[in-house]
């Protein structure tokens, strides 16, 4: 579905999210007009889901960042759903991801300092339903995050 | 520290939705004019709260069938071993993100794949083979979620 001209494309634009469509043009060797025609059909079949800005919750004062792993009571069926619905109402919940493996479910959690995170664990965590287990890994650094597909 | 009102979290918020939206259409629904909602947007820029703007893609359409977590396990934990492991990590394409983290694991990566067979060629030839890599465990994502956070 895809041609070397569209990768090409993609990942000019996913180095530089902020390029107009001329200067990606530019760099594919392409006319302005024709990388403009191919962006649209990446857009409209989905390929390019859209833009999002990159929010630094460091600057905005929550320095602690903590992955959550949590494995569940899968004897209830209804454990996963259940979870995650109740999960997504802890506004310190920054992603849900659901797993095979041996961990069920991960949450990634931030939180102002420790005396902070500690009151999100105990009062808002801690009360979701079914969890069997719970692992806390925490965040010193990220090495790398750009989140560049190998396209 | 940068002190964020009511309307900066509106702003934030669409603006993770949509970084595309234009301060006009913006300060249209928050009842402000273009210039008033273009500065605000600058303040946010400047001070770091909004660090970039990236590109969704469906990795799924790319080719990218599978993301796995890998958690990782330093075999020694000098120095030198710490710097070697992180420079060799981050320049394997497939490797999307590199977490430091303190916890069962030292490293968190985030792998993509076109298919579990590929993952396995990756695995073994790439990041099982990196300068002092020791345990390492695997979660095949199932599924993945963002959420605005705590604004």
């Amino acid at each position: 579905m895809l041609d070397d001209v569209d990768r090409r494309i993609l990942r000019q634009y996913q180095a530089a999210p902020d390029a107009s469509v001329a200067e990606i043009a530019e760099r594919c060797a392409l006319t302005a007009a024709s990388c403009w025609r191919r962006l649209e059909k990446l857009e409209s079949n989905g390929v390019i889901l859209g833009h999002e800005a990159v929010v630094d919750w460091q600057a905005l004062g929550f320095a602690v960042e903590v992955s959550l792993r949590i494995t569940l009571d899968k004897t209830q069926t209804t454990a996963f759903d259940e979870f995650i619905a109740k999960a997504r109402n802890v506004a310190e919940v920054l992603e849900i991801q659901t797993f095979l493996g041996k961990v069920d479910v991960r949450l990634s959690v931030i939180a102002r300092d420790m005396a902070h995170y500690q009151e999100v664990y105990r009062a808002h965590i801690l009360t979701l339903p079914h969890i069997a287990d719970i692992e806390a890994l925490m965040h010193i650094a990220r090495i790398k995050s750009d989140e560049a597909l190998p396209i | 520290m940068i002190e964020l009102d009511k309307t900066d979290h509106i702003i934030v918020r669409a603006l993770m939705r949509d970084a595309r939206v234009t301060s006009k259409a913006l300060g249209e629904k928050l009842g402000l004019s273009q210039p008033a909602t273009w500065r605000r947007i600058k303040r946010l820029k400047d001070s770091g709260v909004i660090s970039g703007r990236r590109l969704r893609l469906d990795r799924e359409k790319l080719g990218l069938g599978v993301t796995v977590f890998l958690g990782v396990k330093l075999a020694t934990k000098r120095r030198v071993s710490l710097e070697d492991f992180e420079r060799a990590v981050s320049a394997i394409p497939e490797v999307l993100s590199v977490e430091h983290v303190l916890g069962l694991y030292d490293y968190r990566l985030k792998v993509v794949a076109t298919d579990i067979p590929d993952f396995e060629r990756v695995l073994r030839r790439r990041i099982m083979t990196l300068p002092g890599a020791g345990e390492v465990e695997a979660n095949v994502l199932l599924s993945e979620e963002r959420r605005p956070g705590p604004i």
